[in-house]
């Protein structure tokens, strides 16, 4: 049903929700291919959910998610396998498999989704290595690296098979700026070396904004704004303003909402008696 | 007082419904986890490492704790038994406890604390970091690649480990019988030859270990597949591994014995 | 480096695996032969003959089946037969031992409080029991009670047991 060959992603009408509760209603979103999506939010909006719709962990309730004009929710086992091994994912503590090297982490998809002899195998993991500048630490083990060189190192086995999409959970949550600076520009030029799409899941406006072509504010179970890095900074509209500027007083409250605090406290005290 | 009687049926009921809810998920789980069996086995070396982890690791404490067990039911059992003058039959008595009962039994107890725990640990510590959600979107099934390896480890390692809980079991009673008590070392020996029986006793010992093997890898796998992603879950899961893995097999050997040795 | 550094690390798991099982396999073989005694009860191999008691006493299934004290067999199975309301015991006899048609089998106990078995006395007929024949000759387990009865009532019998005390 996918017309146009440029879109990767295509997300109609989407609703998921836990319970009776709605996370989304009727999310719509389009990623054309090689572009690089920053999406932010709220804590708790729902972004992770986002990433986890497209890579099929979870299926949506209502409305359609396709992915190189694929509906992803439609797949049996094998078929969301098939697509996932060209589909990359960043974790937000990078996931690595504590029991394995740096090298069998990024040798893990090649062992497990190739019949490639281990020769080619060390090559292309040291070639992985190389690309976010590890290949020194590829007999280290997880537990001695920095959060910043776990997070390359995951990037590293992410990238293995080539993906066409590469999607980014927090990759930028508890780096220092140096490090924070180097994933970001890691990210850029991976997704414009190889050709790939990517999606990343942020609360880091100030890094999105560096590196992104677009960037995506989910709000109210839904998409809010969709504009590029310049519209953003320009934007006029109170709630993306609070955004960007990081106010504590605006459209997003401070409070969850709730009864007054006396009623709660009141009724609280009646039921436990 | 009727709000009590109410609430407590309402938790009675929810304890129930829960209890078995978690029984058919597990129930499910056994069967994803043996649906992929040709998968892990012809990978064996998975298995290997796995055996290693759990097997080879709880080999000290089985082999102290069967030698030990094995001394104190011969010093119980010649105290029992010489006020009969049977005492040449403690050869037969201690032989029979372990290989039909002791050996099975407390091999299990001690698997499910020395390695159940740490299996369910190690999948929980790898759910809460995202490991598992990591492989599987790199197209890996968790439950070919980590639980199945784990789970077979564990009913591969259960019967051997019970034969050499029995074996060191009677080697410690021929210490102290034969050795500190002076019961005839023949007497000690051809009894027990000719009462223990290679099918009804021994085949049947194994059997039972090979279940509990089952039971106990099957539990770990589970509650550390199904911990919930923090810290107190995965304590929680490795509480419950043991607690619930040694009542499986209690109650499961009860259930063995009367239909093995019930004539 | 990495990629040698995992096959020796591996093939040491392997070792160790290996000596695990071995030493499994050994306890399981030890537990066969040495505890079980595989060798001397191969209930696979021999034949079968059956037995009629009257009484069986304490008789179980699997209990040993000896000739002059030598362990021939084993009771295979017990079963009560509807019409006759005798005792069925079915014996499986190690092939290398024949008794005589004229055997006698008689239900004893070995010592005062052991397990019960089957013993069997060759007579002197020089045709042997086939598989599937059955011992003419059975001789019933001694039962306590009855005997303790039978000797007070003889005692009672006597004529100058009353007497004494």
């Amino acid at each position: 049903m996918s017309i146009d060959p440029d879109t990767l992603i295509d997300l109609d009408g989407v609703a998921f929700g836990h319970g009776r509760t709605l996370l989304f209603d009727g999310v719509d979103l389009r990623i054309k291919r090689g572009q690089v999506v920053a999406v932010i939010g709220s804590s708790g909006v729902g972004k992770t959910t986002l990433l986890r719709l497209i890579g099929g962990q979870i299926t949506a309730k209502a409305g359609s998610v396709r992915v190189a004009g694929v509906s992803v929710g439609r797949l049996d086992r094998k078929g969301l396998y098939a697509l996932r091994r060209r589909m990359g994912m960043l974790f937000q503590q990078g996931a690595l498999f504590t029991d394995l090297s740096v090298f069998d982490n990024v040798a893990f998809p090649y062992r497990e989704n190739t019949d490639l002899p281990e020769s080619m195998i060390r090559t292309l993991v040291l070639l992985k290595l190389e690309t976010v500048g590890l290949r020194g630490a590829a007999s280290v083990m997880p537990s001695q690296l920095s959060g910043g060189m776990a997070r390359r190192v995951a990037l590293a086995r992410a990238i293995a098979l080539d993906p066409m999409l590469m999607m980014y959970d927090e990759p930028f949550t508890g780096l220092d700026p140096i490090s924070l600076g180097m994933v970001g520009r890691l990210i850029r030029r991976i997704n414009d070396a190889f050709g790939m799409t990517s999606i990343i899941v942020t609360h880091d406006l100030n890094e999105s904004l560096l590196i992104a072509d677009r960037v995506i504010l989910l709000a109210d179970r839904r998409v809010y704004a969709d504009m590029t890095p310049a519209e953003l900074r320009t934007a006029t509209d109170p709630f993306v303003r609070q955004f960007v500027d990081g106010a504590f007083e605006g459209p997003v409250p401070f409070h969850q909402p709730a009864p007054p605090l006396a009623e709660d406290l009141f009724d609280r005290a009646a039921h436990r008696h | 007082m009727q709000r009590i009687v109410i609430d407590v049926l309402g938790d009675l009921g929810g304890a129930v419904i829960d209890g078995l809810g978690r029984l058919g998920r597990a129930a499910l789980f056994f069967g994803r986890v043996l649906g992929v069996s040709h998968r892990v086995l012809r990978r064996f070396g998975q298995v290997t490492r796995e055996m290693r982890a759990s097997g080879v690791r709880s080999v000290l404490i089985i082999v102290v704790s069967g030698l030990f067990v094995g001394m104190v039911l011969a010093v119980q059992g010649h105290d029992v038994l010489q006020r009969f003058g049977a005492s040449d039959s403690l050869g037969v008595l201690v032989a029979l406890s372990l290989v039909r009962e002791l050996g099975p039994v407390v091999t299990a107890l001690l698997f499910a604390g020395r390695a159940g725990s740490a299996i369910a640990a190690e999948i929980g510590l790898m759910r809460a970091t995202d490991q598992l959600s990591a492989m599987e979107m790199m197209a890996v099934d968790p439950v070919a690649r980590i639980v199945g390896p784990r789970f077979y480890g564990a009913v591969f390692s259960m019967p051997l480990l019970a034969a050499m809980f029995s074996v060191l079991g009677v080697f410690g009673a021929w210490l102290i019988g034969v050795r500190l008590i002076g019961i005839d070392a023949g007497s000690f020996w051809s009894q027990m030859q000719a009462t223990v029986d290679f099918r009804h006793d021994v085949l049947n010992g194994l059997l039972k270990s090979v279940v509990f093997g089952v039971a106990v890898g099957l539990i770990a796998v589970f509650e550390g597949f199904h911990a919930a992603p923090t810290a107190g879950g995965v304590s929680s899961a490795t509480t419950r591994t043991v607690v619930i893995s040694s009542l499986a097999v209690l109650f499961l050997d009860f259930v063995m014995t009367t239909w093995m040795f019930r004539g | 480096m990495d990629v040698q550094g995992l096959t020796v690390q591996r093939s040491k798991i392997d070792v160790l695996v290996g000596l695990f099982v071995a030493a499994g396999l050994l306890a399981a073989v030890f537990l066969a032969l040495k505890v079980g005694n595989l060798a001397g009860f191969d209930t696979e191999g021999g034949y079968r003959l059956e037995a009629r008691f009257d009484n069986i006493g304490g008789l179980k299934a699997r209990a040993p089946v000896k000739s002059a004290g030598v362990v021939v067999g084993r009771v295979e199975s017990i079963a009560l037969d509807r019409e006759t309301y005798e005792a069925r015991v079915l014996l499986q006899i190690f092939p290398e031992h024949r008794f005589s048609k004229d055997t006698i089998a008689s239900i004893l106990t070995s010592g005062l409080l052991g397990e019960q078995y089957v013993s069997l006395e060759a007579g002197g007929d020089s045709a042997y029991l086939a598989s599937g024949d059955r011992i003419a000759k059975t001789q019933s387990a001694m039962i306590l009670e009855k005997l303790i009865g039978q000797f007070l009532f003889s005692k009672a019998s006597e004529p100058n047991a009353g007497g004494s005390k």
